[in-house]
C-alpha cells in the first residue's frame, strides 16, 4: 500500500483548531469503541455477556466528536451517556475492561454486577451513567450544571438525548428548568431513526429536533452526525458559549442507528437497501479515515497502527477479565444507604 | 426558651442548616420572593439571595431531578413540593433515580424532599394526601414525619445533615396548630430511624404518626377518664426505616396494639406494622392487631364527606374500648 506524506503546507487547514495528534486521538477513541462493540458481539454469541447487548454501530462519530469537544483537565466537565454514547465515556476516560466486566457482571465490574451494560459513572473522570427512564438525565444535569454556576465554576454539562425520548416529560421539564436557570448546559439530541422500531414520524410532528429549542427560548443548529469535525466544532463552539454564561444549547445530530434496538432485535421494520446505504456510503469512522488522508492530514499507516492497538488493547483486557467470578449472592444487600453496612439476609435462609 | 408553632420550628430548622452550611439551598415553586404557599420560607431570599432560595417552574420532576444532580456534586438542596400530593409528579424521579443511586452507582445523593401534607383541612382530593405508602416500598428513601415541633424543627435538621435521600412530611393541620417551647440556641436534632413514646401506658398501644398523634393523645386522655384504661402512645416520627426494637418494646408492655394512621387503608403503613409485630412478637399478644385509618376513597371536599372518611378522636376510642376488652 502505498504510503502517503506526511502533511504539507498544501494540505487544507484542520477545522476546530484540532492538532495532528488530536485528529489521530480522535480515530483512536472512534476505533476503539468499534473494535470493542465488535468484541461485546463475541461475547455475547458465546453467552458470556449476560443481559442484551446494545451497539453504536453508526454513531460512534457524535459520541466521540461531542466528548472530546468537552475539558478533560482537572475539574472537568462532565457528560451523561445514553446507551449508545460508549464512545463518549471512552473519551473522558472509561477503561474497555471496565466496560467488559459490566456486560458480563463481574464482581469487578464498577457497579459490582448490580447494573448492566454502560450504566455506570465516574463523576472525577466526568461521566454520570444513566438510567433506562429515558429524559430523566434532562434533569438531573440540569441540577449538575446548575451547581457548576451557583459554585462559579467554569465547567460545563453535556446530556445525550435520542430523538424518541425527547417526547417525554422529563426531557421537557428538566431542559425547561435548565434554560429558565440559564445553566451551563450543552444537550446533544440525537436524531438516529429509530426509538427500538418507532421512526420520528410517529414521535414528534417536528421535522428537525433542532426546532424544539425555540421552545425553550434556546439556540438550536442541526449538524451532520456523522461528520465527526463537523459534531466536533459545534459543540466545541456551543461548550465554548455555555462556559461563557450564555446557558444552554442544544445540538441536534443527524445519524443513523445500524443495529436493532439490542443485539436480540432482527430489524424487520427497517429497509435493508437504507442500511446498506449508511453502511457503504455514510460510515462516521470511514468519512473521518477518508476525510483525514484525503486531506493529507495523517498517513495510513498511522491509521493502520491505532487498528492494531485498538485490537491489542481490547484482546488483552478481554483476557484480563472473561474468566472474573460474578459477584457473591450476599454482596446485594450492602450499600442501599450509607449505614448500616448491610441489611440481614431474610430468616428462612438461616434454616 | 420560646413558644414557637410547628411551622416556625420547621422554618428554624431549615433557617438554621443554611445559616451552617452554605451547601445547603432550597429550590421550589414560590419559594422566594413570595415565601412558599405556607410561608415556610419567608423572609429566606432576603437573608440567603435568589440562588440559594431558586423559584422553579411548575416541574416536579425537574425539581427533584435537579436536586439529585446538584446532591451528586456535594451539594444539600432542599426540595420543597408546594403540596405534598403533587410529589407523585417527582414519583419516577424518587423511585427510579434518586433511591438506586446509591446501590447502581454508589452515587450519594443527600436531598431532602419535603411537603405540606395531609387532611382534616377541607382540602379535597388533591391538596390533602398522605403519600408514604407510596414511597414506603422503596428502598433507598428514608421519609420521617414529624408530629411536633420540637421534632419539626429536629428532624428537619437532621434530614439535611443525612446522607441519604428522604422524603419530609409535614402536616399541614399541624403547621399553626401546636405550639411548643423551644430551647434557643441549641442545635436540636431528632435522630432519624427513632420512635418516641408520647405517652406512657399499661394496657395497650397505639401505635401512630403525623396528626394522628394527637388525635390518639386526645383518645388515651379521654379513655383514662371515662374508662381507667391506661393507654400509652407511640409515635414513630421515622417511617422508613421503622424503629421495630420501640415498636416491640410498647407490644412487650402492653400485649394489645391499635395501629393508627391517617392515610387509607388498603397497602398502608399499619399493615406493614402488624406484619412485622407478628412476625417479631406473636407470642406477646392478648389480641389482634387492628388498625383504625382513613376508609379506601379519594378524600373529598365536603366537610361531612372528610369527616366521615378520615379517622377521628372517638373513632379511636371505640376501637381502643373494643380491643381493651377483647
Amino acid at each position: 500500500m502505498a504510503s502517503r506524506a506526511a502533511p504539507t503546507a498544501q494540505s487544507p487547514p484542520v477545522p476546530g483548531g484540532l492538532t495532528r495528534e488530536q485528529l489521530l486521538d480522535i480515530y483512536r477513541y472512534l476505533r476503539l469503541t468499534r473494535t470493542l462493540e465488535e468484541r461485546l458481539v463475541a461475547l455475547y454469541r458465546q453467552s458470556k455477556v449476560i443481559g442484551g447487548l446494545f451497539r453504536s454501530l453508526g454513531q460512534e462519530g457524535e459520541s466521540v466528536a461531542s466528548a472530546y469537544a468537552l475539558d478533560r483537565g482537572p475539574d472537568r466537565d462532565i457528560l451523561s451517556p445514553l446507551i449508545r454514547n460508549l464512545g463518549s465515556m471512552l473519551v473522558m476516560g472509561a477503561e474497555p475492561i471496565q466496560i467488559l466486566r459490566q456486560y458480563m457482571a463481574k464482581a469487578e465490574s464498577p457497579t459490582r454486577g448490580r447494573e448492566l451494560n454502560v450504566h455506570f459513572n465516574d463523576l472525577e473522570r466526568g461521566y454520570l451513567g444513566q438510567i433506562s427512564h429515558l429524559g430523566d438525565m434532562v434533569p438531573v444535569m440540569a441540577g449538575i450544571a446548575l451547581t457548576f454556576k451557583l459554585r462559579g465554576e467554569r465547567r460545563v454539562g453535556l446530556v445525550y438525548i435520542g430523538d424518541g425520548a425527547t417526547s417525554t416529560g422529563t426531557f421537557h421539564e428538566g431542559l425547561n428548568f435548565a434554560a429558565v436557570q440559564r445553566v451551563p448546559l450543552v444537550v446533544i439530541a440525537e436524531y438516529n431513526r429509530w426509538a427500538y422500531s418507532t421512526p420520528p414520524e410517529k414521535q414528534f410532528a417536528v421535522k428537525d429536533l433542532a426546532e424544539k429549542a425555540k421552545g425553550y427560548g434556546i439556540p438550536g443548529v442541526t449538524v451532520d452526525g456523522n461528520d465527526v469535525l463537523a459534531v466536533y466544532e459545534a459543540t466545541r463552539s456551543a461548550v465554548e458559549r455555555a462556559r461563557a454564561g450564555h446557558g444552554v444549547h442544544l445540538i441536534e445530530v443527524k445519524t443513523y442507528r445500524r443495529k436493532g434496538h439490542a443485539e436480540h432485535d432482527d430489524q424487520h421494520y427497517v429497509p435493508k437497501d437504507e442500511l446498506d446505504w449508511w453502511a457503504k456510503e455514510n460510515d462516521p469512522v470511514d468519512r473521518y479515515a477518508k476525510r483525514l488522508l484525503q486531506s493529507e492530514w495523517v498517513e495510513e499507516r498511522e491509521l493502520q497502527a491505532i487498528d492494531g492497538q485498538a485490537k491489542a488493547e481490547i484482546d488483552q483486557a478481554t483476557d484480563a477479565c472473561v474468566d472474573e467470578p460474578l459477584p457473591p449472592g450476599a454482596s446485594a444487600l450492602a450499600g442501599v444507604y450509607a449505614g448500616p453496612p448491610a441489611l440481614p439476609p431474610h430468616w428462612y435462609r438461616s434454616l | 426558651m420560646a413558644e414557637v408553632t410547628y411551622l416556625e420550628a420547621l422554618r428554624q430548622g431549615l433557617w438554621e442548616e443554611m445559616e451552617r452550611d452554605p451547601s445547603v439551598f432550597i429550590l421550589g415553586e414560590d419559594v422566594g420572593a413570595y415565601g412558599g404557599a405556607f410561608k415556610v420560607t419567608e423572609g429566606f431570599t432576603k437573608r440567603f439571595g435568589e440562588e440559594r432560595v431558586i423559584d422553579t417552574p411548575i416541574s416536579e420532576a425537574a425539581i427533584v431531578g435537579a436536586a439529585a444532580g446538584a446532591a451528586h456534586m456535594g451539594m444539600r438542596p432542599v426540595a420543597e413540593m408546594q403540596f405534598i400530593d403533587f410529589i407523585s409528579c417527582a414519583y419516577d424521579m424518587l423511585t427510579n433515580y434518586v433511591a438506586t443511586a446509591r446501590y447502581r452507582a454508589g452515587l450519594a445523593t443527600p436531598i431532602v424532599v419535603r411537603g405540606p401534607c395531609g387532611g382534616y383541612v377541607r382540602g379535597g382530593p388533591f391538596h390533602s394526601q398522605n403519600p408514604e405508602a407510596a414511597f414506603f416500598h422503596t428502598p433507598g428513601l428514608k421519609i420521617v414525619y414529624p408530629a411536633t415541633a420540637r421534632d419539626a424543627k429536629g428532624l428537619i435538621k437532621a434530614s439535611i445533615r443525612d446522607d441519604d435521600p428522604v422524603i419530609y412530611l409535614e402536616h399541614k393541620w399541624l403547621y399553626r396548630r401546636i405550639k411548643e417551647q423551644l430551647p434557643e440556641g441549641e442545635d436540636l436534632l431528632t435522630p432519624i430511624g427513632e420512635a418516641r413514646v408520647a405517652r406512657e401506658g399499661k394496657d395497650l398501644s397505639i401505635v401512630t404518626y403525623g396528626a394522628t398523634v394527637w388525635k390518639s393523645l386526645e383518645a388515651a386522655e379521654q379513655l383514662a377518664k371515662d374508662d381507667g384504661l391506661s393507654v400509652e402512645v407511640l409515635d414513630l416520627r421515622t417511617l422508613l426505616p421503622m424503629d421495630d426494637t420501640a415498636i416491640m418494646r410498647t407490644v412487650e408492655k402492653t400485649n394489645k396494639v391499635l395501629i393508627v394512621h391517617e392515610d387509607t387503608r388498603t397497602g398502608g403503613v399499619a399493615g406493614e406494622i402488624a406484619a412485622r409485630i407478628n412476625e417479631q412478637a406473636f407470642a406477646w399478644l392478648d389480641g389482634p392487631i387492628m388498625r383504625v385509618t382513613a376508609h379506601d376513597v379519594p378524600l373529598p371536599y365536603a366537610p361531612t364527606l372528610e369527616d366521615f372518611v378520615l379517622p377521628q378522636t372517638e373513632d379511636i376510642v371505640k376501637a381502643a374500648r373494643w380491643l381493651a376488652a377483647y
